[in-house]
């Protein structure tokens, strides 16, 4: 059904640029004349402008009840790391440091406001922020990465400042 | 497969429909002063056998566009080899007229075939045919709606061009490929994690975007039809925002690999990533201009993010906008005129268009949450995300904001529209 549909864009398409030809003098488009190449299981070798549809599945990523011992929350448009947060830091340095061949993940998140990928920036700056601070405190560069979700995973819906302030917050991720 | 059921719901006053809510309303049309065509698209003939109705696709196509109005026939039966009656058509106010028809042939294709006459100097403007799968009848439609498009402005249509976009539905994402319309909408991407940021190639094939199936934004590049994918950055950090340049040979994109949010030119079929700028400030959503050679972007080098266009050889970066504090998603029209952008007003985000030429902008809608604006290959219209009634939908705008209309599409949230290129054979 898909390869029809491939099939029968492409011949529309092809076809259907055509000029003010009277319509007495109008080539009908005979579409089951084109062959189209069988497909294998993946969906390819299908030519024209249909879609084969990919499925990467489902999910496999579960909560993780010690998530807020590994969060740093920030304030509205802000990417500094309030005093509140050093000892959360520091106990996390300490967990790097003691697991060298462990990778750490610090991913930066935003509140829902404003452009997806302006935000995914500014997530960014928040994951920066908390992997320079566990970099001077001695934790490796190399063992590091900071990535952004912007405002694609809220900790918690909601439309206030309650969970945007929720929201606004970098998670050391171990790997 | 999905489809959808269209339901038009016509909001046909010519006067201060804004006030009214959105959502209630497939087209708005708002403002005095539209000089709109008035067009009569009769039902075609044997369409009533099918769901899908050839006339309604056609004329919420023109309306849509902004550049016509609905006058119902006053004349029944009509196809395309009628010679219909221009006096009464002329009475009712029409300008101009397509009528047609659809059969089943032996093979169980349709043949939809029709004729357009300028009512006024009663001239023929002739007509086309198609037979089509029955699953194509929406593809004939909207290019019926092209053809009359064009031949009653001067411009090329873009009914028959496809859009991509997202939607949300609990925790699963998909990437869809629709007709311009919203309809029709095929899967090329089912994701349990988010897609981002779709990006069409301008030879129509492609769509670069960015998925965070690895725990992290990286970028990739699908080839729609075959479902082949592939992964063209993913460097230590954050990979975004990709921009295609207008000859499809290079990707402008946002990688933090080498510290802070950067704009670097990445080969469309991969390898090193070579910097574009490099600043101490966040610089993303690169837009090329239809030229090639200038690349839009935001940054936050002032203090605040606004738009800046810098040499696509990286030098000469000058600010392009000036008003406001939050200046985000510049995208160029196909012709160069127009930038449309979002704007922060208050604490509301709204899609703003600005005039190249004289640097004037206009605020076009009536909502408080835009974003992902972009023009259609025709340079006429706007497609953008927004919320209605709290639920994320599509719309469309004229450019001025005059007639704006929902895009039908899946259930859920729906958002990170793109519209593709002119088919290019």
């Amino acid at each position: 059904m898909k390869h029809l549909v491939a099939m029968c864009f492409a011949v529309v398409f092809l076809t259907a640029c055509g000029t003010s030809v009277p319509l007495n003098d109008v080539p009908v488009v005979d579409v089951t004349a084109n062959s189209v190449q069988g497909s294998d299981a993946n969906g390819t070798g299908v030519n024209g402008t249909g879609v084969t549809p990919v499925d990467l599945g489902k999910t496999t990523a579960s909560a993780d009840a010690s998530a807020e011992s590994r969060t740093v929350y920030f304030d509205y448009d802000s990417f500094v790391i309030k005093p509140e947060f050093q000892s959360l830091i520091a106990a996390q340095v300490r967990v790097a440091k003691a697991q060298p061949t462990r990778k750490l993940a610090i991913e930066g998140h935003t509140d829902e406001t404003g452009g997806r990928e302006y935000n995914l920036a500014l997530g960014q700056k928040r994951a920066d922020a908390v992997r320079n601070a566990m970099a001077i405190l001695g934790v490796p560069q190399s063992q590091m990465e900071s990535v952004s979700f912007g405002k694609e995973k809220p900790a918690v819906t909601g439309k206030d400042e309650a969970a945007y302030a929720k929201n606004r917050r970098a998670e050391i991720r171990y790997q | 497969m999905m489809r959808f059921l269209s339901n038009l719901w016509i909001a046909c006053a010519l006067a201060l429909c804004s006030q009214v809510s959105l959502a209630q309303f497939r087209i708005e049309v708002a403002g005095v002063g539209l000089t709109q065509v008035p067009v009569t698209v009769a039902p075609f003939r044997g369409q009533d056998a099918l769901t899908q109705k050839i006339s309604d696709i056609v004329l919420a196509d023109l309306e849509r566009s902004g550049q016509f109005r609905s006058i119902l026939s006053p004349v029944s039966s009509l196809d395309e080899s009628t010679k219909p009656e221009l006096s009464a058509l002329r009475q009712a106010g029409a300008d101009a007229l397509a009528a047609g028809s659809v059969s089943k042939l032996a093979d169980g294709r349709f043949d939809v075939r029709f004729r357009l006459w300028d009512v006024v100097n009663g001239q023929d403007l002739g007509g086309q045919g198609f037979a089509v799968n029955a699953l194509d009848l929406r593809v004939a439609a909207h290019r019926v709606a092209d053809y009359i498009y064009e031949k009653l402005t001067g411009d090329k249509g873009v009914f028959s061009t496809r859009i991509a976009y997202i939607t949300k539905v609990g925790a699963r994402y998909q990437l869809w490929v629709a007709d311009a319309d919203g309809e029709n909408a095929q899967s090329a991407l089912a994701s349990p994690e988010p897609i981002i940021s779709p990006a069409w190639s301008p030879d129509g094939n492609q769509l670069a975007y960015v998925s965070f199936e690895s725990r992290k934004p990286v970028i990739y590049v699908h080839n729609v039809s075959t479902g082949k994918r592939r992964l063209i950055a993913n460097f230590k950090g954050s990979n975004s925002a990709p921009a295609w340049s207008p000859d499809g040979k290079t990707l402008a994109v946002t990688l933090s690999r080498d510290g802070g949010s950067q704009l670097f030119l990445l080969s469309a079929s991969g390898g090193e990533p070579r910097r574009l700028i490099q600043s101490n400030s966040i610089d993303t959503e690169p837009a090329f201009s239809p030229d090639g050679q200038s690349i839009f972007f935001v940054s936050d080098r002032g203090g605040s993010p606004q738009i800046y266009k810098v040499s696509v050889t990286g030098l000469g970066v000058q600010r392009v906008t000036f008003t406001g504090t939050y200046n985000i998603s510049p995208a160029i029209s196909s012709d160069g005129r127009w930038m449309a952008y979002i704007s922060r007003m208050g604490g509301a985000f709204k899609l703003h268009v600005m005039e190249m030429a004289s640097g004037t902008s206009t605020a076009i809608t009536e909502t408080s949450a835009d974003e992902s604006p972009g023009f259609s290959p025709n340079s006429k219209l706007l497609l953008f995300a927004t919320q209605l009634q709290g639920r994320e939908a599509l719309m469309t705008s004229t450019l001025d904001g005059k007639v704006k209309a929902r895009l039908n599409g899946q259930g859920g949230d729906i958002r990170e529209p793109h519209w593709g290129p002119f088919f290019k054979p």
